[in-house]
């Protein structure tokens, strides 16, 4: 029933949500938080393989976040598949009113009108001081029906939730990306007019596209709330987003395994940056950035082709 | 695919053996310290605290305190600082105060200036059942949200300086009609604002507001806000601005008259008050989140501190140095009230319950760990004016406010006790 790479996918999954059991807690963490930043790139990089550059992701990332904090706390809830669920319906109806504007814009156009919104969301949540202002709130970890299990002195149940929903969300997208809706994608960026003359409906592909990246960066932000236990306004600011399109340029867009690995490898870099050199950690992701593009233009999942062309010859 | 995994295994198992092998070694007390070191907050906050941080744990290993802080180290442990900056927002933060604690198996974490960050820390420092410092953020929300059992703030929450500020207005301004407000449109500029107005109705019900401004944080440019508080003239202009900010409105606001006819609070102007001393108009009413820096009561520790920070940084220590070093003082007390002999290193367990309601001396004179059920420490607070006598800074009309005349009593949230018109404040 299944086939040979999917059989490889369960059994990778599994190993990983076993290995969960024996990591050193700060390392699953920081996979969670990466995973959770991994769905908003790869929602970002459906984007980017149409040709459009979202510098707003933050604004769904936030908005997930949100929903989970404030269903927890109003309705007294951790649930952890309530609170998914909240969230990605947060993402799901605000990306379906703004993508009607937004699917009709291309270019820096794009980028600067989903910045644009991500800031409205940013600006409104610092003015409220019901929600903690600039401060943010802190949320309620997650459980599962009252299940909760600890491991090396933490709950490691977000980084089960992370895992499941990285592998279940990357086999769907990877999925979409291989049907004719997917493909159009890549047709767009290339030559829209000429997609339109095939008899597809241009702004209607971005849409959805627009709709699912919302989705996945809804969820990322639910998985975050719920792993770090605090979330502030500074999620929908756009160096957040700034944040996910580094990740997804340093990773490149050629697989839907990319920016999930690219966010884990990303964070790994950051945090042993931060160790290594707190007054120039900064700087040290300038210059990894710097080499990636210049070496790897296409990121760093392009190493693959190399490395298996030099295997081949 | 599969190599980027094993390579991240690899990583994994290095990190493993890092915290395996930091474990191991317990010759040295090893101190996790996280402030500012980049961004806006790091010029006026972070740095003055970490040159703080690096001088009293300097003193601190060669043993020249005066008692009761004459031991080396921690209880006979020479200390080993690991700096962390605080950049970055409350997610990173999280995850940095895990990687401190677990990776670099650090003793204890002192830190955190911006508020958010003590608002998501303590979760997790409870979690890890590892005592931290929260030293220099001044939200009141930290313990009265939640009790901890492992978090300890050894500074006074920002309650102290709006209600401080309203009463020494009410005493010191003559013919004090209508007040102005300019915060930046952020949690401390606007609960800055909220519990100085609330104050303000208790205190001197008459007294109107005349206008409100909240610019952006970091906006630089104070063009129509100058202009707004001109049309609207007050008495006192309350501001909650700090470092770049705060520069740029004095400069700003004193090119156009601003501060002729109407004197201008700062609750926070002693981070700039020495090396900006010309910019200060002369009245200016300036606080220092505590008895610190100029406003710090005479003793001989404080001279000292004074002379040693100078001759070494070539600078007055201001509020943030003085936060970090009694935070620092206090978990050096608290440590070795828990230890049992000589160059042991107590459990957290034991240090935290030792923490409780403890008071001890600092430069800034008394700090009484008595609200947050012994977590929240409470200080005097105190209000001056700018003068300047041959070009040199005197703070004249100072007033001193003592701990229990500014501050809720303990289990009290601020925002009622203000609201019941400081229900249990003792004055004298």
């Amino acid at each position: 029933m299944l086939n040979k790479n999917s059989l490889i996918l369960l059994v990778l999954a599994v190993a990983l949500i076993l290995i969960g059991l024996v990591m050193p807690y700060w390392f699953s963490f920081l996979v969670t938080v990466a995973l959770g930043k991994g769905l908003v790139v790869l929602g970002l990089v459906i984007l980017m393989r149409a040709g459009l550059v979202s510098f707003g992701q933050g604004l769904y990332y936030c908005a997930g976040a949100y929903a989970v904090g404030a269903f927890s706390h109003f309705v007294e809830t951790d649930n952890v598949i309530l609170l998914l669920a909240v969230a990605m319906l947060a993402g799901l109806v605000i990306s379906s009113v703004v993508g009607l504007l937004l699917s009709r814009y291309r270019d820096i156009f794009f980028a600067m009108f989903s910045m644009a919104f991500s800031m409205i969301l940013y600006g409104v949540l610092v003015k409220s001081a019901e929600l903690g202002s600039s401060d943010g709130f802190n949320v309620t970890s997650p459980s599962l029906f009252g299940f909760a299990p600890e491991v090396n002195g933490g709950s490691i149940l977000s980084y089960w939730v992370a895992i499941i929903l990285a592998f279940v969300f990357g086999a769907i997208i990877w999925r979409y990306f291989k049907s004719p809706m997917g493909v159009a994608g890549e047709a767009i960026r290339e030559n829209e007019i000429r997609v339109e003359y095939l008899g597809v409906s241009v702004q209607k592909v971005i849409y959805i596209k627009y709709i699912m990246a919302a989705v996945l960066a809804s969820t990322g932000g639910a998985i975050t709330a719920m792993t770090v236990g605090h979330i502030d306004p500074e999620m929908a600011y756009w160096t957040t987003s700034g944040e996910f399109v580094f990740i997804a340029l340093m990773a490149g867009t050629g697989h839907v395994a990319a920016p999930l690995l690219g966010a884990v490898i990303f964070e790994l870099l950051r945090s042993f940056a931060f160790q290594v050199s707190p007054y120039t950690w900064q700087m040290i992701l300038g210059i990894t950035l710097l080499a990636i593009i210049i070496f790897l233009p296409k990121g760093l999942w392009s190493l693959k082709d190399k490395l298996m062309k030099g295997a081949k010859s | 695919m599969l190599k980027t995994i094993s390579k991240i295994a690899v990583c994994g198992a290095l990190a493993l053996g890092t915290v395996v092998s930091a474990a191991n070694a317990a010759d040295n007390y090893k101190l996790g310290l996280v402030t500012f070191l980049s961004g806006g907050a790091a010029g006026p906050f972070g740095v003055p605290a970490k040159n703080g941080a690096d001088m009293i744990i300097d003193a601190i290993n060669a043993g020249t305190l005066p008692a009761p802080y004459n031991k080396v180290g921690m209880n006979g442990v020479k200390i080993d600082p690991v700096y962390v900056d605080e950049a970055g927002g409350a997610t990173k933060q999280v995850s940095e105060y895990r990687n401190l604690v677990e990776r670099q198996g650090v003793n204890a974490v002192v830190g955190y200036i911006s508020s958010g960050d003590c608002l998501a820390v303590p979760g997790v420092a409870e979690e890890m059942k590892k005592v931290t410092v929260l030293f220099d953020c001044g939200t009141p929300r930290v313990f009265e949200e939640a009790d901890y059992k492992y978090v300890f703030r050894t500074a006074s929450t920002t309650t102290m300086d709006s209600v401080a500020a309203v009463r020494y207005i009410s005493e010191k301004v003559k013919g004090l009609k209508s007040v102005s407000g300019i915060n930046q449109n952020y949690s401390f500029g606007q609960d800055s604002w909220n519990d100085f107005s609330k104050s303000l109705e208790q205190l001197n019900a008459g007294v109107t507001v005349s206008t409100t401004q909240f610019p952006k944080i970091y906006a630089g440019q104070y063009g129509a806000e100058v202009s707004a508080l001109m049309v609207n003239p007050s008495e006192v202009i309350h501001s909650s601005f700090w470092g770049g900010d705060m520069e740029a409105f004095l400069l700003q606001g004193s090119a156009r008259g601003l501060f002729d006819d109407q004197q201008v609070l700062l609750t926070c102007g002693e981070t700039a008050l020495y090396k900006f001393t010309d910019n200060f108009p002369e009245g200016t009413i300036v606080g220092g989140r505590g008895p610190n820096g100029i406003f710090a009561p005479k003793s001989d520790f404080n001279d000292w501190f004074q002379k040693e920070f100078k001759a070494r940084f070539g600078t007055e220590p201001t509020y943030p140095v003085y936060h970090m070093v009694q935070a620092i003082l206090g978990l050096k007390l608290a440590t070795e009230k828990a230890a049992a002999a000589e160059g042991e290193i107590p459990t957290d367990e034991a240090v935290a319950s030792a923490f409780e309601y403890l008071e001890y001396d600092t430069p800034a004179g008394k700090v009484v760990m008595a609200n947050g059920n012994g977590h929240q420490a409470i200080q005097e607070m105190v209000f001056g004016q700018v003068s300047k006598v041959d070009g040199e800074l005197v703070m004249k009309e100072v007033v001193r406010y003592p701990a229990s005349c500014v501050n809720p009593p303990n289990g009290v949230k601020a925002e009622d006790w203000i609201a019941s018109g400081f229900e249990g404040a003792v004055c004298n």
